[in-house]
């Protein structure tokens, strides 16, 4: 198999890459429907699209379809690029791809049917959750076979990251969906209380953790110092940051459970990891951002470096603002209002959304043998419709949730609380009113894109391009 | 109380709690001595073109993490955290509750004090006991009664003068403080027949259009069936048991000749939950002079 005629594998990636946008369309436009119907609830049509069974589908949607052939679509590259060799796996690396596709179409029956086992972000029942153990461990094979075969010595960062990615969502999915099937549409939980509630939160926060930043993170190392022609600004940052964070987003857990039945010590143990976790995440948007150094005029002109770096400092911006939320006083005041919605799309958004974006706009013109894309000026509208979305969203929040925590704690002198709950909806109504608009925006963006990527690849002529041979080590 | 079976786990606990903080100390500190060549890359290139500089770590970033270490530590020997210690400061989160209802209660109790010494009539004359009494109620009540107190299906409006239980001061706090529990049998075994004949009647007596053989069939029924032991032998109820009057116009369900044959054929069942426990007698004093202000302003 060796040997310089051998091609890398751009078939797979340029199936994931395509569904990544048209995943995005999909998950976003239910979104939008969703904060539509917030602002008016006669939007609300018969059990199937109502709101309670269309959330978990746009989350769903948006996480495992749009941002999970995303990484599937990146990974896949960079595995080969950085090992210089061809995937590995033959017949699995198909199935990673079509039987990804089934599961998304299964959760997009099932879901609206009512089809769930309740548990948020893993709410597929147990046929499906089986289905996702089948193509998790192939891609596990495909990937870590391909850095097996790799052709250098070292791994690089990249492949660190979506490697932790890979064996941690393997793990975390495995302990969760642990349940006992009644039928085939209907399962429960192998846990009870709040031994539940704990591995529920182990589990969605860890989903954030691996799926939503360290896999993300592996992103940003390929392409960053690709668009920006620059080397990572610090190896030694990249190895201190990379283990600090893995090892402590396991233990970060238990603060979505403040104040509940989950015992004290467990609640401080998950806020102080929860702390530490600042340096470790900031670490990933020091050595991305610091990796442009010495280039920021490029920023000026590319538009796809645009999205990465913005795409970082929305990382930034939050993961400073969740060790913040996780502090128990603070929690006391943002748990269960609109800030919580608004800190996950600040993340969603502005970091996940945006890094991919910025990458699949960068692999587009390469993986269907053009030297650009189609139209780099609706790049350029792109990024900065989805980034006025994306604030629009995150300040209508911020500002709702404040809001709602201060009315919901506000007592009188008589002891009555000054605020009914309906009173804090209705004070909400008009920042669910500018949410909704900056979905709507930021969902435009993604029709651009879509228009953009079917122009590029319109009359395209691809070919296989050939594993490159490493640079000799230059130590 | 411990929440771990045997000393063991408590151990268990704070040794790897204990180790895992530090650890992320060492990793910075054993990784930070490495030998740095800033400006100058670590001599590997993958695709061409990625290399990475063999910068160090920035110091101030170097140091946001080690103060977010101390913190953690300072945190675990003040706060609950280390297993079954229980923190320098003795924090609970049980205890800190405790604390500010204790805190509340204290300074709201001369008022509710005052109310109490009142009988009810006088507190729903009090233009300040009403004010309390109707953030009461939209806090705890109107999930089910509605924000204007005006129901819906299967929940009683309060705004009116129909009561099913008794409208006196004395039974409204009755029905607060200890609930109530509606029940209607199912009829199915009259057979539909009858049951068409019941559904007639029922709606002659407040005047709905109907069809007057079969209310007059159904009047016979209504006396034969048993529908008279809750109803009475006028269709005027019983407070007693909860039975609805059937000829005020007012339905809890609803009036239609489909939904009464509902009603009759399956029966109802309905509840109204004790709240003597959750709000106590202070409260319950209010709210139910609130309640009974309601249905003074419909007369």
């Amino acid at each position: 198999m060796s040997g310089t005629q051998t091609t890398y594998n751009d078939k797979v990636v340029r199936q994931f890459a395509v569904m990544t946008v048209i995943w995005g369309i999909v998950g976003m436009l239910v979104g939008v429907i969703i904060a539509a119907q917030l602002v008016w609830p006669e939007l609300n049509i018969g059990p199937w699209l109502h709101f309670g069974r269309l959330r978990p589908l746009h989350t769903n949607a948006v996480i495992f379809a749009f941002g999970g052939c995303a990484l599937f679509a990146t990974s896949y590259w960079c595995v080969q690029r950085t090992s210089h060799a061809r995937l590995w796996g033959g017949p699995l690396v198909p199935f990673t791809f079509w039987g990804w596709q089934i599961i998304i179409l299964l959760a997009a029956i099932t879901l609206p049917l009512g089809i769930t086992s309740g548990k948020e972000y893993a709410e597929l029942e147990w046929p499906i959750d089986i289905l996702i153990t089948l193509v998790w461990v192939s891609y596990a094979l495909v990937f870590f076979g391909t850095i097996a075969k790799r052709t250098v010595s070292h791994i690089y960062v990249a492949n660190w990251f979506f490697g932790a990615f890979i064996i941690a969502v393997a793990l975390l999915h495995l302990v969760n969906s642990a349940a006992v099937p009644v039928s085939l549409t209907k399962s429960y939980s192998a846990y009870s209380g709040v031994q539940d509630a704990m591995i529920q939160w182990w589990y969605g926060h860890n989903a954030v953790g691996f799926f939503l930043t360290a896999g993300f993170l592996g992103m940003m190392y390929y392409f960053v110092p690709k668009q920006a022609g620059r080397p990572v600004y610090s190896y030694r940052l990249s190895v201190v940051h990379f283990w600090a964070l893995i090892f402590t987003y396991m233990w970060a857990g238990p603060h979505h459970l403040h104040y509940t039945a989950l015992p004290d010590w467990t609640q401080s143990v998950g806020m102080v990891f929860s702390l530490i976790l600042l340096a470790p995440s900031w670490g990933g948007m020091i050595n991305g951002i610091m990796t442009l150094s010495g280039a920021w005029h490029k920023l000026r002109d590319d538009p796809v470096l645009k999205f990465l770096i913005t795409s970082l400092s929305f990382y930034g911006m939050s993961t400073f603002e969740g060790p913040m939320m996780s502090i128990k006083t603070v929690n006391a005041l943002s748990h269960y209002t609109d800030w919580t919605v608004g800190h996950v799309h600040s993340g969603a958004l502005g970091w996940v959304a945006m890094v991919s974006i910025g990458s699949i706009y960068y692999l587009l013109p390469r993986l269907f043998g053009k030297q650009e894309m189609f139209s780099t000026k609706l790049v350029t509208v792109h990024f900065w419709i989805a980034t006025i979305g994306t604030v629009l969203y995150i300040a209508s929040m911020w500002i709702a949730g404040v809001m709602q925590g201060l009315m919901w704690r506000a007592v009188n002198t008589d002891g009555t609380l000054a605020y009914s709950f309906v009173e804090s909806v209705k004070g909400s109504y008009p920042f669910w009113a500018i949410r909704w608009l900056g979905g709507v925006l930021f969902l435009t963006g993604m029709l651009i894109m879509a228009y953009n990527m079917f122009k590029t690849i319109a009359g395209s002529k691809v070919k296989d391009v050939p594993v490159v041979v490493p640079a000799a080590h230059h130590a | 109380m411990s929440d771990f079976v045997s000393d063991f786990w408590n151990l268990y606990v704070i040794v790897i709690v204990v180790a895992s903080i530090l650890a992320c100390a060492v990793l910075l500190i054993v990784q930070g001595k490495a030998t740095f060549t800033p400006g100058k890359t670590m001599g590997h290139v993958w695709d061409e073109t990625l290399e990475e500089y063999n910068n160090p770590m920035p110091k101030w970033w170097s140091w946001l993490f080690v103060i977010t270490v101390i913190f953690a530590l300072v945190y675990l020997a003040l706060y609950p955290g280390l297993g079954n210690f229980k923190g320098m400061l003795g924090w609970t989160a049980v205890g800190q509750h405790k604390t500010e209802v204790e805190k509340m209660d204290a300074t709201v109790k001369p008022l509710f004090d005052k109310y109490m010494a009142m009988d009810l009539k006088a507190v729903a004359g009090d233009k300040q006991a009403m004010e309390m009494g109707k953030r009461l109620y939209l806090t705890y009540c109107m999930q089910c009664h509605g924000a204007d107190a005006r129901g819906a299906k299967g929940f009683p409006n309060l705004a009116d003068s129909d009561w099913l239980y008794g409208g006196e001061p004395e039974q409204l706090k009755e029905t607060i403080n200890n609930g109530r529990m509606g029940m209607m049998p199912p009829h199915a075994h009259l057979g539909a027949d009858t049951i068409k004949d019941l559904a007639n009647f029922v709606r002659s007596l407040s005047g709905l259009p109907n069809d007057s053989v079969r209310a007059g069939k159904g009047k016979e029924a209504f006396a034969s069936s048993g529908c008279i032991g809750c109803h009475g032998p006028d269709g005027k109820g019983m407070q007693a048991l909860g039975a609805p009057n059937l000829t005020d116009k007012v339905w809890l369900y609803g009036s239609s000749e489909a939904t009464i044959t509902e009603t009759i054929t399956n029966g109802r069942q309905n509840k109204m939950p004790a709240w003597k426990e959750f709000l106590g007698d202070a409260k319950i004093h209010l709210l139910s002079a609130y309640v009974l202000s309601l249905s003074q302003g419909t007369k």
